[in-house]
C-alpha cells in the first residue's frame, strides 16, 4: 500500500495539486505533460520520450493489472515522476508480477495519488505544457523557489541521458535468416520498435545516438532507422549531422524526433506545441490514399511545414490540429512519421509502415 | 455512391425484453441525421411512446404494425430509394432482410444502405460466420450448427459438456442456454429451434468463466475503422451480456490485451464489410483467481488467448450505452455513413472541433448495471444466463469504479436500495452458499454481504467468476463502510467517502446521523461534488457539449447557467410500470422549455433514451434520481458567485420517480413548475384525497386507507368483497390485487405490512365495470382535455395492461358529460397546473336506472397515455403543459376549456408483453401490470385500428386455425357469444373437459383434450407445444390458488408465442375485429389520419 502521506505537486505558475504519495518518497521535478490512454501505463513509463518529464495519465484508474516483465519499451522506468487519481494496490492479472507501488519504489521514481487529473490536464491544455515538482515536504513556496533554480526541460539534451552508450546487436524475437541488416540509432529506442523490425525478418544493430555517418555506413546497413526520443531536435547538431550524412545513401526510417531530424536535416524547422500530442487516438489522414488511421502519438514538438523544402513533402496530416504527421521525399528513399507506428502503448494499425520500410530497402537492394 | 433522396427508416416497435428505449434514441438520431444531409425521411414503427414517431423527427411517419405485409405497402406507397436496416433493432434487421429475401426491394428498387445483405447474413448465420472467421484466421469456439436435437447430442459426444446453444435471428438471445448435461441440451435445443426464424441452433463449446468483452467498431465505405469503445463485463461469460453489470472502458486488461481484440475487431468489421455501426463480443483468459475453477487449461497460459463470440451488425443496446458512456453519437454516424460520408467528413459535434474519425478517450468509470422486473414478479425465476430477463437498464459515471456502482445501484429505483441492503436470511449459517452468489438479479447485493461478514476476495472470485479487481473495489467499499462505523466523522472521512460514493443516506446510517445532518456536515465542511464533463477526449480539447457527471473532485466545470432555466426530472430505468412514455414526456418538456425561451436542464440515468442524448436539452447532468443528487445538481446551478440564479424544477414528466420528489424538493425550499407539491399530495395522499372528493361531490368507490390487519378486516367487512388493496403510492399497480375473503386479505396484509409499514394500504370496494380514462392539461381557468380513452377490458385488470380506444365508441353523450365535468372539477379544484390523468369506472345501473362514473385514482402529472393521447388527437400535450405551467393560458395557446373535438379516426392502444423471456412468471391479466411496453393501431374504423394493434402486439390470430378454451365456471355464460363467434368464423375449437362439455351442449363441435397435465401425454400442454392450436382463450378460476394447470397452459402460450386471451373483453374485442376480415385495414402516414 502506498502510505498516506500527503505529496504536492506545484507547477511553475504558482497552481498546486495535494495528493498522497506513492512509490519512492523522493522529490522530483520536470515538465508536466497529459498521455490520454487508457491502457498501458507500464509502457508509459518505460517509454525513453518521457525523459525529463513527469506524466499525468488522464485516465483516472491506474495500475489495475499490475506490472509484468514483457510490457517494456525500455530496460527502465523513464519517466521523473507519475500523477495518478488513483493507483491500484491490488492489481488482478494472470501476468501480474508486482504492483505500481512496488514498480516505482523499486525505481526510485515518485508518484502522487488522488489529484484530480481532469483540472491538471484542463489547466495544461489551456496554458501549455510547464515545469511542475512535486515533494513530500516542500511548501508551495519552497517548491517554487526550488523549481527556479533548477534547468528547464527546453533546455536540455535528454537523448544523451536515455541512449545506449555502447553498440549492440539485438537478440530477441529475431526472424532467422534475418533478409535484412538494419541499424538504429538509439535516441531513445521504444523496444517494440525493435520487436517489429525483428519480427520482419531484420537483423538489428543498435548505435548510440552519438554515431557519427561513417561508423554507421561501416556497417553496410541495408537501412537505418532513426528512432523516437526525448527533447527538442534542435539541441541535436550532432544527430542533425550524421541524419545528413547518410541521406540518399541508405534507406532511412524516422519515427518521432527521428521524423524531426530528418526534416532539420533537410533544412526544415521545428517548432514546440503548445500541449503536445500524448495518446493511442489521434487521427492522421494518409495524403496519397485519403485514408485516416488511429496512431499512437507521444511528441512535444512538430515541424514547420511552412519550412520545407529541397524535395521534401508532407505525406501525412494530424486530422484535428493539422499538424505535419509524416513526410517523403521526391527522390530520396526515406519514410518519415511523426507517429509511433509500433504502438505499444496503442493501435497497432501502422505495421505496414514497417512493411513499407522493408519494400524500400528491398528494391534498394535489387538496384 | 449516390446519395438517396428518400429513404424509409424501420423502428424496433414496442418495448419488449432484449429491445428497450435504445432503438427510439438510435433511430431519432438517424432520422435527424439524415435530414441534415438533406434526405426526406419515411419511418416506420408500430409503438407510439417513441420521439422516433413525432412530426418533425423523420418527414413522413407511418405508425403501423411492423410486418412484411404492412411495410411492403408503405414502400409500394411512398416508393423510397433507400432503406436503412440496422437502426431498429433484430426486429428491424429481421424485417429488412424478409423484404429482401420476398423480392419486395428488388421489386420497387429500394437499395439497402449501409451494411449488405449479405453482411448482415454472415453476422447472424452462425455456419457463414464461422467460414469467415476462419477463413480471415480469428478464433471462434467449436461449434456446431444443427437443426434438431439428436445432432447436438451427437456433437456433445465428441467434445464433450457443457455446451452452450444460441438460436439464430432472435432477439435478446431467446431461447438459449447452457446445457451441463444431455437432458439439459435436449430440452434447450427444443426451444432454442422453436425461437429461431431459421430454425437452426447453434451448439458451442461454453467458455464459462472467462472475462467476457466488447468492442464497438465503426467503419465506411472507405474502409476507415475506428473503435468508439470497448466494455467489460463485470459477470463473466455465461451471462447475457445484457444482464451483466458492463463497465467502460475495460479494467483488467493489459494494453496488449486490448489492442489484440481491438486489432481483432478491425479485422473482422473489414471482412464482413460492415458499412455502419457493430458490436464484436470477446471471449478472454481469465484471471488465475477464476481460472482455478472455470477454466483450469487457461492457468498456465503464456499468452492470452481469445475467441470471438458474437458479432451484432447493427446498432444495437450495447452501441447506444457506448454512445452514453463515450459521448460518440453512434447511431447519427452509422447513418451518415449509409449514405456515403466518410467518418473524416462528418464533425464530431461534441467537440465541435474535430471530426468523427478518432477514438473517444475517456477519464471516468462508467458502470451499467440492468433492470430487472423481480420486484414485480416475485415468482419469477431470477436466474440470469443466456437470456435476458432485464427490462432497461442505468449508467453511472464517475471517477473511480466504487463511487459509479454506488450511484449505479441507487440509481436502480429498486426502493431506496443503495449497496448497504441485504436480505435478513443471508448468510446465516456462515457458507458462502447461504448467500446467493449464483448470477442473478441481487448478486452484487449478496457479495457485498459477503464481504461484510468477512469473506475473501479470492474465495468470492472463485465461487462467482467475477474478476479480483472488481470484488476488491467492493471490498474498499465495504472498508469504507467499517470505518465509517467505527470512527469519528471527520471532514477527511466525509471527504473520502464521498469520494467513494457513499450517498448521505448511507452515511448516516452508518454514523449514525440523519441524512439532512450529514447534508449540514457536508455545508459546514465545503464538501459538495463537482461536474465534469462528459467530453469524447479526456479534456485534451476544449469542448462544447453540456453533459455532465457529478464527482467529489477539486475542479467544477459546470458552471450555473446564467438564463431563465428549468430543471426536467427524467423516470430514470425502463421498468414495467414506468416504460418510455416518460421519457417521450422528459424530452418534449425539454423542448417545449426551449421553445418559450427557458434552458432546459435534464436529470436522468438511463442511458438507452432520447432524453440523454447530449443535444436533446441545453444541459444534461447523467445522474440519478435520489432527492441527494437532485438537490446537489439544484445547488450547483442556483449559485454564480454567491448571486442566486432561480433554478426551478418540474417533476411532472419522470413517472412517479419524478412525482416522488414534488415533496423532499419543495420541503427544501427549491421551487416546482407547475402544479404545487400541495396538489400531489392533495392527490397522492389516500385520506385527504377522499375528503377532497367528497367536498366537491365526485363519487369515488367506498374504501380507506388503514395502516393495521384489524383495520384492513373491518373495512373490508364494511365495503363487502371483492375488494381491491393496494400500497400507497403506487407505481404500475405494484403489489395490487382483488381478493376476495379475509384469508386472503390478511396473507396480503401481513406481506404488505412487512414491506412498508409507514405509508397506509388502500382497501376500495372493487367494481367490476367498465373503466374510461382522461388525460387533461390545466391552467387554473381552463381544462382542456384531448379525449376520452375507454378501456376493452374492465376494471381490475391494470390500466397499462388494457387495451385502449380513443374515443369512448360505447360510452352515451351523458356519460361524457359527467366524465368532462368531474375531470374540470377536480382539475380546478385541485388547483393543477400543467397535466392530470384521472381513471373512472362506470357501473351499469340496475334494470332503468342510468349508469354511475366513479373516480378510480387521479394522477397529478403525465400518464401512460400522454403519447397515444397526443399522437391520435394531434394535440401537442406536453408543449400545451408546459407552457401552462410557464404561465402561458390555454386560451393564449388556442385552446379552449372541456372535451375537444373527435376525430374522424379509432385509435387502439395494445400493451405489449415479454413473457416467453421470465420462466416462472403468470402471464393473466390482473390488477398488477405486467406489459413492457405498447404499440398502436390507428385507423378510421374500429376493426382496422383494433386488428392492426393486434398484430402490432402478436395478439391476432391467422384466418383460420384451431383455437384452444379452457373457461372458468363463472364465465361460461359470458363467454358463450364469443366462442359461438369464433365458431362461426370458422375456427376449430379444442377445450378442456368443462368446457368442452359446456360447448358440446350448446350445439358446437370441439375437440376435449380429456387429460389433466398430472395424468401424462398428450394433454393441454402437448397440444401446444406442438403448435397444433393458434390461440387461446383462458380465464383464471379465481383467486391465487389452484392455478396450476392454467398456469402451465398460459406459461406454454407465451413460450411458443400463442395469442393467449385471459379477459374475455380481450377475446371479444378480436373477434369484432375479426369479423371483418383480416385486411380491412389501411396503410396511410399519421397525418393523414389526421387531416
Amino acid at each position: 500500500m502506498a502510505s498516506n502521506k500527503k505529496a504536492l505537486l506545484v507547477l511553475e505558475d504558482g497552481t498546486f495539486y495535494e495528493g498522497s504519495s506513492f512509490g519512492a518518497e523522493t522529490a522530483t521535478y520536470g515538465e508536466i505533460v497529459f498521455i490520454t490512454s487508457m491502457t498501458g501505463y507500464q509502457e508509459m513509463l518505460t517509454d525513453p520520450s518521457f525523459a525529463g518529464q513527469i506524466v499525468v495519465p488522464t485516465y483516472p484508474l491506474i495500475g489495475n493489472y499490475g506490472i509484468n516483465s514483457t510490457d517494456i519499451e525500455s530496460s527502465k522506468i523513464q519517466v521523473r515522476g507519475f500523477v495518478v487519481r488513483e493507483h491500484c494496490p491490488t492489481p488482478s492479472h494472470w501476468k501480474n508480477q508486482m504492483s505500481l507501488d512496488s514498480y516505482l519504489k523499486n525505481n526510485d521514481i515518485p508518484g502522487i495519488t488522488g489529484i484530480d487529473t481532469r483540472s491538471l490536464t484542463r489547466h495544461i491544455r489551456s496554458l501549455g505544457v510547464m515545469m511542475g515538482i512535486m515533494s513530500t515536504d516542500l511548501t508551495v513556496a519552497e517548491s517554487l523557489r526550488e523549481l527556479k533554480s533548477l534547468p528547464t526541460y527546453d533546455a536540455t539534451d535528454f537523448v544523451k541521458e536515455v541512449s545506449t552508450t555502447s553498440k549492440y546487436k539485438w537478440e530477441n524475437t529475431v526472424v532467422e535468416p534475418s533478409k535484412f541488416n538494419v541499424v538504429i540509432i538509439d535516441m531513445g529506442l521504444r523496444y517494440n520498435i525493435a520487436r517489429i523490425m525483428a519480427r520482419l525478418g531484420c537483423s538489428l544493430t543498435i548505435l548510440p545516438c552519438t554515431a557519427t555517418a561513417s561508423e554507421v555506413m561501416a556497417l553496410n546497413p541495408d537501412g537505418v532507422v532513426l528512432s523516437p526520443g526525448p527533447g527538442d531536435p534542435a539541441l541535436l547538431r550532432y544527430s542533425i549531422d550524421m541524419v545528413t550524412a547518410i541521406l540518399g545513401k541508405v534507406p532511412v526510417m524516422g519515427i518521432c524526433l527521428g521524423h524531426q531530424l530528418i526534416g532539420r536535416a533537410l533544412g526544415a524547422d521545428t517548432f514546440k506545441l503548445k500541449f503536445g500530442h500524448r495518446g493511442g487516438n489521434h487521427p492522421v489522414r494518409d495524403l496519397a490514399t485519403g485514408r485516416v488511421h488511429i496512431t499512437t502519438q507521444n511528441h512535444g514538438y512538430a515541424i514547420a511545414p511552412e519550412t520545407l523544402k529541397g524535395g521534401l513533402e508532407v505525406s501525412h496530416i494530424n486530422l484535428n490540429d493539422g499538424t505535419v504527421e509524416g513526410l517523403r521525399h521526391n527522390q530520396m528513399p526515406v519514410l518519415s512519421i511523426q507517429y509511433h507506428a509500433e504502438g505499444s502503448p496503442g493501435p497497432q494499425d501502422n505495421l505496414y509502415l514497417f512493411e513499407r520500410f522493408i519494400q524500400m530497402m528491398e528494391q534498394r537492394k535489387s538496384i | 455512391m449516390e446519395k438517396p433522396h428518400k429513404v424509409l427508416v424501420i423502428g424496433s416497435g414496442p418495448i419488449i425484453i432484449g429491445q428497450a428505449a435504445e432503438f427510439d434514441y438510435a433511430g431519432t438520431q438517424a432520422c435527424k441525421s439524415l435530414r441534415e444531409e438533406g434526405i426526406v425521411t419515411v419511418l416506420v414503427n408500430s409503438n407510439p411512446a417513441t420521439i422516433m414517431t413525432d412530426q418533425g423527427i423523420a418527414n413522413i411517419v407511418y405508425i403501423e404494425p411492423l410486418t412484411l405485409d404492412v411495410v411492403s405497402r408503405i414502400i409500394e406507397r411512398e416508393r423510397p430509394d433507400g432503406l436503412l436496416p440496422t437502426l431498429g433493432g433484430q426486429t428491424g434487421l429481421n424485417l429488412a432482410v424478409e423484404l429482401a429475401d420476398a423480392g419486395i426491394l428488388d421489386k420497387y428498387n429500394v437499395r439497402l444502405l449501409g451494411t449488405q445483405l449479405e453482411s448482415i447474413k454472415q453476422a447472424e448465420e452462425r455456419s457463414l460466420f464461422k467460414k469467415l472467421m476462419n477463413d480471415i484466421g480469428e478464433p471462434v469456439p467449436e461449434s456446431v450448427t444443427v437443426n434438431s436435437e439428436e445432432d447436438a447430442v451427437d456433437f456433445a459426444g465428441k467434445i464433450g459438456l457443457p455446451l452452450i446453444v444460441r438460436p439464430s435471428f432472435t432477439l435478446g438471445g431467446t431461447g438459449g442456454g447452457i446445457a451441463y448435461t444431455m437432458d439439459d441440451l435436449k430440452i434447450i435445443v427444443s426451444s432454442g429451434l422453436n425461437a429461431s426464424m431459421t430454425k437452426q441452433v447453434l451448439v458451442e463449446r461454453c467458455l464459462f468463466g472467462w472475462k467476457e468483452l466488447e468492442y464497438e467498431v465503426i467503419r465506411d465505405s472507405a474502409d476507415n475503422c475506428i473503435t468508439i469503445c470497448n466494455m467489460e463485463n463485470m459477470d463473466p461469460m455465461g451471462i447475457h451480456t445484457g444482464d451483466s453489470i458492463v463497465v467502460a472502458p475495460s479494467q483488467t486488461l493489459t494494453d496488449r490485451e486490448y489492442q489484440m481484440l481491438r486489432s481483432a475487431s478491425l479485422k473482422i468489421i473489414r471482412a464482413l464489410k460492415i458499412e455502419g455501426g457493430c458490436n464484436i463480443q470477446f471471449a478472454l483468459t481469465p484471471s488465475p483467481a477464476v481460472a482455478r475453477r472455470w477454466a483450469p487449461d487457461q492457468l498456465n497460459v503464456k499468452q492470452s488467448e481469445y475467441y470471438i463470440i458474437e458479432v451484432n451488425p447493427r446498432v444495437s443496446r450495447s452501441s447506444a450505452l457506448a454512445s452514453k458512456a463515450t459521448g460518440y453519437p453512434i447511431a447519427r454516424i452509422a447513418a451518415k455513413i449509409a449514405v456515403g460520408k466518410r467518418l473524416d467528413e462528418i464533425p464530431n459535434k461534441v467537440t465541435g472541433k474535430t471530426m468523427a474519425a478518432f477514438e473517444p478517450a475517456l477519464d471516468y468509470c462508467v458502470v451499467k448495471i440492468p433492470r430487472w422486473p423481480f420486484d414485480k414478479f416475485a415468482t419469477g425465476d431470477r436466474t440470469l444466463g443466456t437470456q435476458m430477463k432485464a427490462t432497461g437498464e442505468i449508467m453511472a459515471i464517475d471517477r473511480c469504479f466504487e463511487a459509479a456502482l454506488q450511484k449505479a445501484v441507487r440509481s436502480l429505483e429498486f426502493g431506496k436500495r443503495s449497496l448497504l441492503w441485504e436480505d435478513k436470511g443471508w448468510g446465516n449459517d456462515g457458507t458462502l452458499d447461504s448467500y446467493p452468489l449464483y448470477p442473478n438479479d441481487l448478486r452484487i447485493w449478496a457479495i457485498m454481504a459477503a464481504l461484510r461478514r468477512g469473506k475473501q476476495v479470492e474465495e468470492l472470485s472463485l465461487h462467482t467468476g467475477i474478476d479480483p479487481w472488481f470484488i476488491q473495489k467492493a471490498s474498499n467499499i465495504i472498508d469504507m463502510e467499517k470505518r465509517l462505523l467505527s470512527e469519528t466523522l471527520s471532514r477527511d472521512l466525509l471527504w473520502q467517502a464521498k469520494r467513494l460514493g457513499f450517498s448521505d443516506e448511507q452515511i448516516g446510517t452508518l454514523a449514525d446521523r440523519l441524512p439532512e445532518q450529514v447534508r449540514e456536515l457536508r455545508k459546514d465542511w465545503q464538501i459538495k461534488p463537482v461536474y465534469k464533463m462528459v467530453d469524447t477526449c479526456a479534456a485534451e480539447f476544449d469542448a462544447e457539449t453540456p453533459y455532465f457527471y457529478s464527482t467529489y473532485e477539486k475542479e467544477n466545470e459546470a458552471e450555473p447557467i446564467d438564463e431563465r432555466k428549468a430543471l426536467v426530472i427524467g423516470s430514470g430505468p425502463i421498468r414495467i410500470g414506468q416504460g418510455i412514455e416518460f421519457d417521450y414526456c422528459s424530452v418534449h418538456s425539454a423542448w417545449a422549455l426551449q421553445e418559450a425561451g427557458y434552458r432546459s436542464i435534464i436529470i436522468n440515468s438511463n442511458p438507452e433514451t432520447v432524453s440523454t442524448d447530449f443535444d436533446t436539452s441545453n444541459r444534461l447532468y447523467f445522474e440519478g434520481l435520489d432527492e441527494e443528487s437532485v438537490r446537489n445538481i439544484i445547488e450547483n446551478e442556483s449559485f454564480l458567485d454567491q448571486r442566486y440564479i432561480d433554478c426551478p424544477s418540474i417533476v411532472q414528466f419522470g413517472g412517479q420517480t419524478a412525482i416522488n420528489l414534488a415533496g423532499p424538493l419543495s420541503s427544501s425550499g427549491h421551487s416546482l413548475i407547475g402544479s404545487s407539491a400541495e396538489a400531489i399530495d392533495l392527490a397522492e395522499d389516500r385520506r385527504r384525497f377522499e375528503s377532497f372528493l367528497n367536498s366537491i361531490g365526485v363519487p369515488q368507490p367506498p374504501g380507506a386507507g388503514i395502516m393495521s390487519l384489524k383495520e384492513a378486516l373491518d373495512t373490508a367487512d364494511m365495503l363487502s368483497y371483492p375488494v381491491l388493496v393496494r400500497p400507497s403510492y403506487v407505481l404500475g399497480g405494484r403489489a395490487m390485487e382483488i381478493v376476495n375473503n379475509d384469508e386472503e386479505l390478511t396473507k396480503y396484509m401481513k406481506r404488505a405490512l412487512d414491506l412498508d409499514s409507514s405509508h397506509p394500504i388502500l382497501i376500495d370496494k372493487y367494481f367490476e365495470g367498465r373503466e374510461v380514462e382522461v388525460d387533461a392539461v390545466c391552467d387554473g381557468t381552463d381544462v382542456l382535455i384531448p379525449g376520452i380513452m375507454e378501456h376493452i377490458e374492465r376494471a381490475g385488470v391494470h390500466s397499462g395492461d388494457s387495451i385502449a380506444i380513443y374515443p369512448g365508441l360505447n360510452l352515451t353523450t351523458r356519460e361524457v358529460n359527467t366524465l368532462v365535468d368531474y375531470s374540470v372539477k377536480i382539475a380546478l379544484a385541485m388547483q393543477v397546473k400543467g397535466l392530470m390523468n384521472v381513471q373512472f369506472v362506470i357501473m351499469p345501473g340496475q334494470a332503468n336506472e342510468q349508469s354511475s362514473t366513479y373516480v378510480i385514482e387521479v394522477n397529478p402529472r403525465a400518464s401512460r397515455t400522454i403519447p397515444f393521447i397526443s399522437k391520435v388527437t394531434g394535440i401537442p400535450m406536453i408543449n400545451l403543459a408546459v407552457k401552462v405551467m410557464l404561465g402561458i393560458s390555454l386560451k393564449k395557446q388556442g385552446y379552449g376549456t372541456g372535451l375537444y373535438r373527435k376525430r374522424r379516426l379509432v385509435g387502439v392502444k395494445a400493451p405489449v408483453f415479454s413473457m416467453s423471456k421470465l420462466t416462472g412468471v403468470d402471464t393473466y391479466l390482473g390488477p398488477e401490470m405486467k406489459s413492457t411496453g405498447e404499440v398502436m393501431g390507428i385507423d378510421h374504423t374500429f376493426e382496422g385500428a383494433m386488428i392492426k394493434a393486434l398484430m402490432a402486439a402478436g395478439l391476432i390470430l391467422p384466418p383460420e386455425g384451431n383455437l384452444l378454451l379452457s373457461i372458468a365456471d363463472k364465465n361460461k355464460k359470458e363467454a358463450l357469444p364469443i366462442i359461438r363467434g369464433f365458431h362461426s368464423l370458422g375456427y376449430r375449437l379444442y377445450a378442456t373437459e368443462g368446457t368442452a362439455a359446456y360447448i358440446e351442449k350448446n350445439g358446437m363441435r370441439v375437440t376435449a383434450i380429456e387429460k389433466k397435465l398430472s395424468q401424462g401425454s398428450p394433454n393441454i400442454i402437448d397440444l401446444i407445444s406442438s403448435g397444433t392450436v393458434d390461440g387461446i382463450v383462458n380465464t383464471i378460476t379465481g383467486g391465487r390458488i389452484a392455478l396450476q394447470d392454467g398456469f402451465h397452459i398460459r406459461r406454454a402460450a407465451a413460450e411458443r408465442r400463442i395469442p393467449c386471451f385471459t379477459s374475455l373483453d380481450t377475446a371479444r374485442a378480436a373477434l369484432k375485429a375479426l369479423s371483418q376480415g383480416q385486411r380491412v385495414y389501411s396503410i396511410k402516414p399519421l397525418s393523414e389520419y389526421l387531416a
